[in-house]
């Protein structure tokens, strides 16, 4: 096998035989998926218009934002990095491997939400497929870059967890998820718009739904991937192989320009 | 042809307002062990993290193989092999799956034999932080060896490991001089270094305090033999006894003993004593300086002159 199918292996093997990352990838969100199923569509029938982007948004940023970051900061802060250096493993693949192997994980839960929604909650199928794997693509683009930039930027496991944080309890408020954002004061949704969750429902009740939507998902798409792109950009360019002996190329603070398309957004959508 | 592999120039090295390595010289010539020793924090592991590419140098010229570990580190990969004193696999990495991991960045087809050579094949599935400590050095050193580089860097390579594995790794070691292989040992092992080594360089407070084979340091130092005497009727212990180039003696254990100039002219006095006084001998060592007492004496004086 090559090195990349090797790495690739087994980046995919630790996200089934860690358990947290298994719970984090597949326990938390599937549960979650239920819990919120069973619950809200009992309360607010309409969330099941809504139940299969909302809970493959929720599933991606569990694995993306809230799980994936944590072992690569522990990998770099016990030395790990440093074994691969000397090995010959290159930043890239250090970077891109636990992004590649969750969105592969994700790919399996959004495949059970949308197979099983229909059934248990009469969730309505995307009617544009293309637009749904556009959409699902996009959202695991954006949220992977953005764990990816978390890991890089963090120097322990708190500090992840609060940046995991500052995006992951405003989507599921602001967001969109679990109701609807014209619902929201101006003030908040403009808040609501700083996060990727809102552009990704957007596109899905857009172009996968063809429902109407307050602003054009066309531009969401181009936030999702300028914003995905420059978060790849500069979690390679920040990337350090061991905070305490080699120095990063540019201040961490640099990693607010990948936030830069979403602040376009907020401010004129 | 150059035989020089390694060649540090009067490096230095500094974190903020500390000077941790400071204008340090030596080279490493092909297919030698050179065993880099010093006490805690006199710079061996900022020296060998440097030739590895691993931190950057403040001063000085650094080449390994040629290639200036600083600035040419990615050229470095597949000629040198590194165990690091600090740091490991991901947890959950299964012993097979660090083998297979880093042959393929290697290039080359896994060594499964080099893990049965260190002991590691009846642990294949188990995964690293399952291992003990002296297993996990092992792997380290698989992972270092496995694609047959021409220079390895070993960091306390025996930390951890219990006699049986420390000779087995000795003995792989002597077979990589043999094929040629250079290595960089750092160690606090004096007896480990004065075996291993063809040449040591000491070093003190980042700077290096002397260099040269182990018999080099040995009879440099204050060049005192130790003879230790045994007699039936202890003649020796009689008082106002003198023998030729003692500098001092002592009492231990029915021993005594006698710090020498000239172990020759000493012992050859202290036989016709013996034998003068119709005493017999029971037991007669002489014993050089050891390699650690060379380095206590220079770390004790911080003078290796």
């Amino acid at each position: 096998m090559s090195a990349f199918t090797n790495h690739f292996a087994f980046e995919f093997r630790s996200g089934t035989r860690d358990k947290t990352l298994l719970m984090m990838n597949y326990l938390f969100p599937l549960g979650l998926y239920l819990l919120l199923g069973f619950m809200v569509t009992g309360i607010d029938p309409t969330f099941s218009e809504k139940i299969i982007p909302a809970m493959i948004i929720i599933a991606i940023m569990s694995s993306t934002i809230l799980s994936m970051p944590s072992p690569q900061v522990k990998a770099r802060e016990d030395g790990i990095f440093r074994s691969y250096r000397v090995n010959g493993v290159p930043a890239i693949s250090i970077l891109s491997m636990p992004a590649l192997t969750t969105i592969i994980h994700m790919v399996i839960v959004a495949a059970i939400i949308t197979a099983t929604a229909p059934l248990l909650f009469k969730a309505p199928l995307p009617a544009n497929w293309a637009a749904f794997i556009l959409f699902f693509l996009l959202t695991a683009f954006i949220f992977a870059g953005m764990g990816m930039l978390i890991s890089v930027i963090s120097n322990s496991i708190q500090s992840v967890v609060l940046w995991s944080q500052v995006i992951f309890i405003p989507s599921m408020m602001l967001g969109g998820l679990t109701f609807p954002d014209s619902f929201l004061p101006e003030v908040l949704a403009r808040i609501g718009k700083l996060l990727p969750a809102i552009y990704s429902m957007k596109i899905y009740q857009g172009l996968a739904m063809n429902y109407e939507t307050t602003f054009n998902p066309l531009w969401s798409i181009i936030i999702l991937l300028t914003g995905g792109v420059l978060s790849y950009v500069l979690a390679n360019y920040l990337f350090c192989w061991d905070t305490q002996n080699s120095t990063r190329r540019g201040h961490r603070a640099l990693a607010v320009i990948a936030l830069v398309p979403l602040i376009l957004g907020s401010t004129l959508l | 042809m150059n035989d020089t592999v390694i060649k540090v120039t009067d490096f230095r090295k500094v974190y903020g307002d500390f000077v941790a390595v400071d204008g340090v010289s030596f080279e490493v010539r092909r297919g030698e062990i050179f065993g880099l020793l010093g006490p805690n924090g006199a710079g061996k592991t900022t020296i060998l993290e440097v030739l590895e590419g691993l931190r950057s140098s403040d001063g000085g010229v650094l080449r390994v193989m040629g290639i200036d570990p600083t600035r040419e580190w990615r050229k470095l990969r597949n000629l040198i092999g590194v165990q690091l004193q600090s740091s490991g696999f991901p947890d959950i990495m299964r012993v097979d799956e660090a083998l297979r991991f880093f042959s393929a960045y290697h290039g080359i087809t896994p060594p499964y034999a080099l893990l049965e050579r260190l002991g590691l094949s009846e642990k294949m599935s188990t995964q690293y932080s399952m291992l003990s400590t002296g297993l996990q050095r092992r792997l380290s050193l698989a992972v270092a060896m496995a694609h047959n580089p021409p220079v390895i860097f070993l960091d306390e390579p025996t930390a951890g490991l219990d006699v049986p594995s420390r000779n087995e790794l000795h003995a792989l070691m002597s077979e990589l001089r043999t094929a040629g292989t250079t290595i960089v040992l750092a160690t606090h092992d004096m007896a480990e270094a004065e075996k291993m080594t063809d040449r040591v360089a000491i070093l003190l407070n980042g700077k290096v305090a002397i260099t040269g084979t182990p018999r080099e340091l040995t009879t440099a130092g204050s060049g005192l033999t130790r003879i230790s005497v045994r007699t039936e009727n202890d003649s020796l212990s009689e008082q106002g006894t003198t023998f030729p180039a003692v500098n001092q003696q002592t009492f231990k254990d029915d021993y005594a003993i006698y710090y020498s100039t000239n172990p020759g002219a000493t012992v050859s006095a202290i036989i016709g004593h013996i034998e003068a006084e119709n005493d017999a001998l029971i037991d007669l060592r002489v014993e050089r300086p050891s390699l650690e007492e060379r380095f206590l004496e220079i770390t004790g004086t911080g003078d290796g002159k």
